[in-house]
């Protein structure tokens, strides 16, 4: 049995891929990066992780399209197909790599998407999961039916009632023709409808739930339901902790610790040297962030037209507007929309004291560093330590370019890690619950559902 | 006025039309088989069909299980290469924007092959999937004339040369490209861009039936009317093809069930022994039982009144091999069938329908564009 070979050579690295589709880490300018849009390059990834032997590939998912300052956002890579579809796509020309869809709780039909994530899972013969996600304004809401209608506080509680619909929904499934699924009623707050499901279960019993909240709401929706944790904490002792508050938490849900493995999102840069490895992260980052992009950076927060600033030159002496980052919509962390006179005040200070340009400051504020730069040896000991003092079970890639900086990964990273006894030589199941060696689902996935 | 030759295209990816189809073992394969299911639709392209369907709905079919047809329709898109891939999606149970979404990612994944069969199930246990009562008739005919414009405007929302990747000016997109939609009806409002780039074909092709009220707005109207066989049939069908030609469809479909005889088995016999397990009540589309012979001549008939014809085999097993493999070329040899030509790019081409100019284009733009051609 999988699982047991797991136990015997200890821990080990499980890596996904996460494409968000969006945002600065993405490289396009470069000649050698492949489209973002055509399916071709998402053919090419997928086949090439599972060359890899990796776990799965996520796709995020947004459902507005950012902006600043009331028009569209251009200076990042954008425009995203549908996760379900295009990962449907995917499953007819791949057979082992898990296929991971970012879909939201807030603005989707529970049955509707329960569905079609059922339908996902049991095409690609047991290799979904679904990444869990809530929106946190009414600003995307406005693309639906009824936008805003959850306020934000209680956008967990919905998550959780929708999972719980939904798991209900799989486990009722029909075990084959002719069978037919058991209605479910669900009537609580924030979720109510009756519907009976159509789709069987998959080999895998069900898609496999990833979530990536790390406010309480979300470690709590976590501990309860997820089966992987998408966390945010990379650094080595942050992790460490993070992993021991959530196996705290879970216990307090009657779950194990091996009941959900911990994949914090990682970037990667690779060299043959150390000074190789750098000097490609210094580039990466100098790409991330060129002129225009810290010019429109600042502009989120000073509210304000600053296109006549020079990036290179000194930051902008005319005062940012006293509002709070209304007109910059979808591109800045939630915790960064209030307080935004402070910090604008806190980089002033910073780029006087060091005598930094408005791309150097933005360089230096913005985050989105390489989480690790090194050798593929180096690279293969730190992750062998984060996983042998259980800080971690692996890491959810977000690449920079694509496909090489994946392609390095796979050829370099991956036998580093195989010599050091902590990644796989081979698929040993065919499933994403048997890849993140998951423990097999309480219920049996073809029993039929107890009447209660 | 049609052109005389017709377009055809089936559904085949279930057991068949016929409620008893799935009770049969050959059956069960085809429907949750994602390999069957491929191999059905691969010969379906093959035999010449412009479009293959997948009927689905928010409730059970009589076999009690069914995969959802968005997903059967993206997996088959990397699968096939030149066959259109066209699947129910209801719009009183989902969401416009993620209907829109679905479509046009489709259509990107499949280079331009997506069709959208639209249908609007509001029965009580339809609607109560998300929670709500059905909708009266008005109301419903004004969601489903909603649902496709709004639909239709955020297919337009991106233009096609949106994406620039201006390396100078460090722009991906052109922002002057990308549309708010801003769209308010009685029920809901929609602001937009779609998250996704405008489908390759512009406008996924909507496929709608003329009960549903928007052959002004669909692609292909489908048309149906009760034992269209009879010379009465035949007249009722043409007199709703024509109110749909007159509505400003650009395209109208027969939609045909159809039980063919087989070697040792006359059709009607097979219905006399399908029945008591399940019995085939009339729907809104036409039906045929006979040979291949009398369906030919039929369609024959047929041509000068629809431009195509979408199949709805009884049994998949039985009668889908007949059309593929007897009817189909037979409808070719005698010059009555239109084949998708090795030339067709898109779904659209097949069809002979031209890719929509953007709402959003500037004329002034496609102006200049004409008045620099012609100094060229």
């Amino acid at each position: 049995m999988p699982d047991h070979d797991h136990d015997d050579r200890g821990p080990q690295v499980h890596l996904g891929v996460f494409f968000t589709g969006v945002g600065p880490q993405l490289i396009w300018a470069d000649p050698s990066c492949a489209s973002h849009h055509e399916i071709e390059t998402f053919v090419e990834v997928t086949q090439l992780l599972e060359r890899g032997l990796f776990d799965a590939f996520f796709l995020g998912e947004g459902l507005r399209v950012r902006e600043n300052r009331g028009k569209v956002f251009d200076l990042d890579v954008s425009g995203r197909p549908d996760a379900i579809t295009q990962l449907a796509a995917l499953a007819a020309v791949t057979d082992r790599i898990g296929l991971v869809a970012t879909q939201n709780a807030t603005y989707n039909y529970p049955a509707d998407l329960a569905r079609r994530l059922a339908s996902l899972d049991f095409i690609s013969g047991g290799r979904a999961g679904w990444n869990i996600v809530t929106t946190d304004n009414a600003w995307t809401g406005e693309n639906f039916r009824n936008g805003g209608w959850l306020p934000h506080e209680r956008r967990y509680e919905r998550a959780t009632q929708f999972v719980e619909a939904a798991k209900e929904l799989w486990d009722a499934g029909p075990a084959g023709i002719g069978t037919g699924g058991t209605p479910v009623d669900v009537r609580t707050d924030l979720v109510s409808f009756r519907a009976a499901p159509t789709v069987p279960p998959s080999p895998q019993g069900r898609p496999v739930l990833f979530q990536a909240g790390d406010s309480d709401g979300g470690r709590e929706l976590a501990a309860r339901h997820a089966d992987v944790v998408f966390s945010r904490h990379r650094e080595h002792d942050e992790a460490l902790a993070y992993a021991g508050d959530l196996r705290s938490r879970l216990a307090r849900y009657g779950r194990q610790p091996d009941e959900v493995r911990i994949l914090p999102g990682a970037s990667v840069v690779v060299g043959d040297t150390q000074e190789e490895a750098e000097e490609k992260a210094r580039w990466v980052r100098s790409e991330q962030v060129n002129g225009p992009r810290a010019i429109t950076y600042l502009e989120q927060y000073w509210g304000r037209d600053l296109s006549a600033y020079d990036p290179d030159g000194p930051l902008p002496d005319i005062e940012p507007s006293t509002d709070e980052l209304d007109p910059s919509r979808g591109t800045i962390a939630i915790e960064r929309r209030t307080g935004k006179l402070q910090l604008i005040e806190s980089w002033r200070d910073l780029a006087a004291e060091q005598g930094l340009s408005i791309r150097q400051l933005v360089l230096e504020v913005s985050g989105g560093h390489a989480t690790f730069t090194g050798t593929p040896g180096q690279i293969a000991d730190t992750w062998a330590h984060y996983v042998r003092t259980r800080a971690v079970d692996g890491f959810n890639i977000t690449p920079h370019l694509l496909p090489s900086s994946l392609a390095d990964i796979i050829d370099k990273v991956v036998p580093e890690l195989q010599d050091r006894g902590v990644y796989r030589t081979e698929y040993e199941g065919t499933t994403l619950r048997e890849h993140l060696a998951l423990p097999p689902l309480r219920r049996a996935a073809t029993a039929p559902r107890r009447a209660s | 006025m049609t052109t005389g030759r017709l377009l055809l295209a089936v559904e085949a990816d279930g057991a068949g039309a016929h409620p008893a189809a799935w009770r049969f073992p050959d059956a069960s394969g085809t429907m949750l088989d994602p390999r069957s299911i491929k191999e059905t639709v691969t010969a379906a392209e093959w035999a010449g069909f412009a479009f293959a369907a997948f009927g689905d709905g928010p409730t059970p079919p009589p076999a009690g299980a069914r995969i959802e047809a968005g997903v059967r329709a993206a997996y088959l898109s990397q699968l096939t290469r030149c066959i259109g891939l066209a699947p129910t999606l209801h719009v009183t149970t989902t969401e416009p924007f993620h209907l829109a979404t679905q479509l046009a990612s489709l259509d990107h994944a499949s280079h331009g092959r997506a069709a959208w069969v639209l249908d609007a199930a509001n029965d009580g246990p339809a609607r109560a999937t998300i929670g709500a009562a059905p909708l009266d008739d008005a109301t419903r005919s004004q969601e489903v004339r909603d649902v496709i414009d709004v639909t239709r405007a955020l297919w337009d929302s991106w233009e096609d040369d949106a994406v620039i990747k201006d390396v100078a000016t460090g722009r991906f997109l052109d922002n002057d490209k990308v549309h708010h939609i801003r769209f308010e009806g009685p029920s809901f409002s929609v602001v937009g861009p779609l998250i996704t780039p405008r489908p390759p074909q512009g406008q996924v092709v909507i496929i709608a039936a003329d009960s549903l009220g928007v052959a002004d707005r669909a692609d292909i109207t489908l048309v149906g009317g009760f034992s269209a066989v009879t010379g009465h049939g035949r007249q009722a069908l043409s007199r709703r093809a024509e109110r749909a030609r007159e509505a400003g469809s650009p395209l109208v479909f027969a939609e045909l069930e159809v039980a063919l005889d087989q070697p040792g088995e006359r059709a009607a016999r097979r219905l006399q022994r399908l029945n008591p397990l399940g019995f085939w009540h009339m729907t809104d589309r036409a039906r045929f039982v006979g040979s291949v012979a009398a369906l030919t001549e039929f369609l024959a008939g047929l041509a000068a009144h629809v431009d195509g014809v979408l199949f709805y085999p009884a049994q998949t097993a039985v009668d889908f091999p007949i059309l593929a493999d007897n009817v189909l070329p037979a409808l070719t040899s005698s010059g009555l069938a239109r084949v998708p030509d090795p030339d067709d790019a898109t779904l659209r081409d097949v069809l002979g329908l031209p890719r929509p100019v953007n709402r959003f284009a500037e004329p002034a733009r496609a102006t200049n564009s004409v008045r620099s051609a012609a100094s060229a």
